[in-house]
């Protein structure tokens, strides 16, 4: 189950959604982040209730927007997808970086995993590329105490030129410390920017030259520099529409790009290396940044978790106590969830004769006590009854096994009986999902999918070709 | 060892260096993406039951990567052995 290039295609991402602001005083406030480090934890704890969800047009990649007030301003906050880079290889990608480039968010706060901080500050690093008004917001600092890594958020806010805030969001308070971050996040801000080999860095700043005397909005000539290095076809279209001049047809600059390319061939850097060299420049500065502020007691993969995953992935137990967990499920589903489905029903059938009394005692005609009591009221009941608890149980199950990240295990485990069938190992999930889930509650399916279908995060263990995640 | 290497060669509990990526396109990006670059360390951690993907911890996170993929990367053997291993 994924994104397909049919319904995220270009058509899918090729315009912003409209932002909900109430008054022109609102800040818009992009929550970008990788998959999986609690961002929507973030944006429900500060949004609460305040929020709507809506698709790009072209639906499948969603986005919720929310509101939240700050002692200063009064927030729009607008969920982007969880994405790994900004360099738009997956659809997810795309949409997150058309928003921040060409949304206009008046600040970007940037989610960041503090169990894994060096793979997310690839993202981070990315994003200050784009936006000097960025908050950098370290999130499970918590479950990193308990890790035993320590992380240095006052050295990393140094580093990085941009505030950092160290997070639990589950924690009221946290939350309440990035809004004041929010209302204070300085205007000017001097964020680190990554510097790419000397060769790129020299065509940087030829592009540079010519952009700066053109009309860029709010976009970074630096960035615009960079991009044009990189010949992304997707993002030109994208530039022509937002900046409203046709960046391709605009002699001088695109002479000085045949220039500077040319110049970066001579010296070996030509289509792929290029970009090759970007991405190791990003990896290598964020590096370099998690070993000045992360100080890990043991190494990341502990003890614990390789002695647990050589357990559930082995050879001789890896598929018994799969079918075990799957059994277990079912019968918990199935047989257990009878109980509470027998409650419910006896307490509908009891509602229904106090009913049907009432209806007697009023000299209702039957026509009308058929129609909504034995019509009605008894359809309801019954399938309140029979299908509120085998979802009840079923859905807080699998998103337990989701948590605990036994999911993507599941994915790794069936990766090989799949492909015999032209499959891939994740697609055992949907399978999963779809014949146990969509069974006992077809109309949830759409809860389903919104639900954690596409919520992105089985990546860190999933096979790399499918994009970033579900 | 001067001959060529790739990363499926290495088995569960072994290290290598990664020396250089000789794939393409989307394969190649999302390599990059998940910190496969020249001298990133990477360990092999096992092989799911079926005895393709393998498992390898790469910058601290855990990735399935097929055999089939791992032929494309290039990889040297480093002299000292795992401290944890």
């Amino acid at each position: 189950m994924g994104l397909t290039g049919r319904s995220t295609g270009r058509h899918a991402v090729d315009r912003a959604p409209s932002v909900c602001r109430r008054s022109e005083t609102d800040r818009v406030v992009a929550l970008a982040g990788n998959p999986n480090v609690g961002k929507s934890t973030v944006f429900n704890g500060l949004t609460g209730m305040n929020q709507h969800t809506g698709n790009w047009p072209g639906k499948t990649v969603s986005i919720a927007q929310g509101r939240c007030s700050g002692r200063e301003h009064d927030y729009v906050l607008v969920d982007i997808p969880g994405t790994y880079s900004l360099l738009a290889h997956s659809a997810e990608e795309e949409v997150a970086r058309n928003f921040l480039c060409f949304g206009d968010p008046d600040a970007i706060v940037v989610v960041c995993d503090a169990t894994c901080l060096e793979r997310n500050l690839n993202l981070v690093l990315q994003t200050l590329e784009i936006s000097s008004r960025v908050l950098v917001c370290v999130n499970l600092m918590d479950e990193a105490r308990r890790k035993q890594i320590h992380i240095s958020v006052k050295r990393l806010s140094e580093r990085l030129g941009v505030p950092v805030v160290g997070i639990s969001a589950r924690k009221k308070q946290d939350l309440a410390r990035v809004v004041r971050e929010l209302d204070a996040l300085p205007a000017n801000n001097n964020p680190y920017r990554v510097r790419y080999p000397e060769p790129i860095e020299q065509a940087i700043s030829g592009l540079q030259t010519v952009l700066e005397a053109r009309e860029l909005k709010r976009l970074n000539p630096r960035w615009l520099a960079l991009k044009l290095l990189e010949q992304d076809k997707t993002l030109e279209a994208e530039l022509q529409r937002y900046l409203g001049w046709d960046i391709l047809g605009d002699a001088e600059l695109q002479d000085c790009r045949r220039t500077v390319c040319e110049a970066l061939a001579g010296q070996g850097l030509d289509g792929d290396r290029i970009k090759d060299a970007m991405v190791s420049s990003l990896v290598s500065a964020a590096e370099e940044f998690a070993g000045e502020t992360v100080h890990c007691e043991n190494h990341g993969y502990s003890g614990f978790d390789r002695r647990l995953d050589r357990i559930l992935t082995s050879k001789h137990t890896g598929y018994p106590l799969m079918l075990l967990l799957l059994l277990l499920t079912f019968f918990l589903t199935i047989t257990v969830s009878n109980v509470p489905s027998g409650w419910l029903s006896s307490l509908f059938g009891f509602l229904e004769e106090q009913l049907t009394a009432w209806f007697t005692r009023l000299g209702a005609p039957d026509w009308l006590h058929g129609l909504l009591v034995t019509g009605m009221f008894r359809t309801l009941g019954w399938v309140v009854s029979v299908m509120l608890p085998p979802m009840a149980i079923f859905f807080p199950l699998f998103t337990l096994l989701e948590d605990c990240g036994y999911l993507p295990r599941i994915a790794y485990n069936l990766d090989r009986p799949f492909r015999c069938c032209n499959a891939c190992g994740k697609q055992a999930l949907t399978m999963c999902v779809v014949d146990i889930g969509i069974r006992t509650a077809m109309p949830y399916s759409a809860i389903l999918h919104g639900g954690f279908l596409t919520s992105g995060r089985y990546a860190a263990w999933a096979h790399p070709k499918s994009g970033s995640g579900f | 060892m001067n001959q060529k290497q790739t990363l499926d060669s290495i088995r569960p509990g072994e290290r290598a260096v990664i020396q250089q990526l000789n794939v393409s396109g989307q394969m190649r990006r999302r390599f990059l993406d998940i910190g496969l670059i020249e001298n990133t360390t990477v360990e092999c951690l096992g092989r799911s039951p079926g005895g393709d993907p393998s498992a390898y911890l790469i910058r601290g996170a855990v990735i399935a990567i097929r055999a089939q993929d791992c032929r494309g990367i290039l990889i040297r053997r480093p002299a000292e052995p795992a401290p944890w291993a």
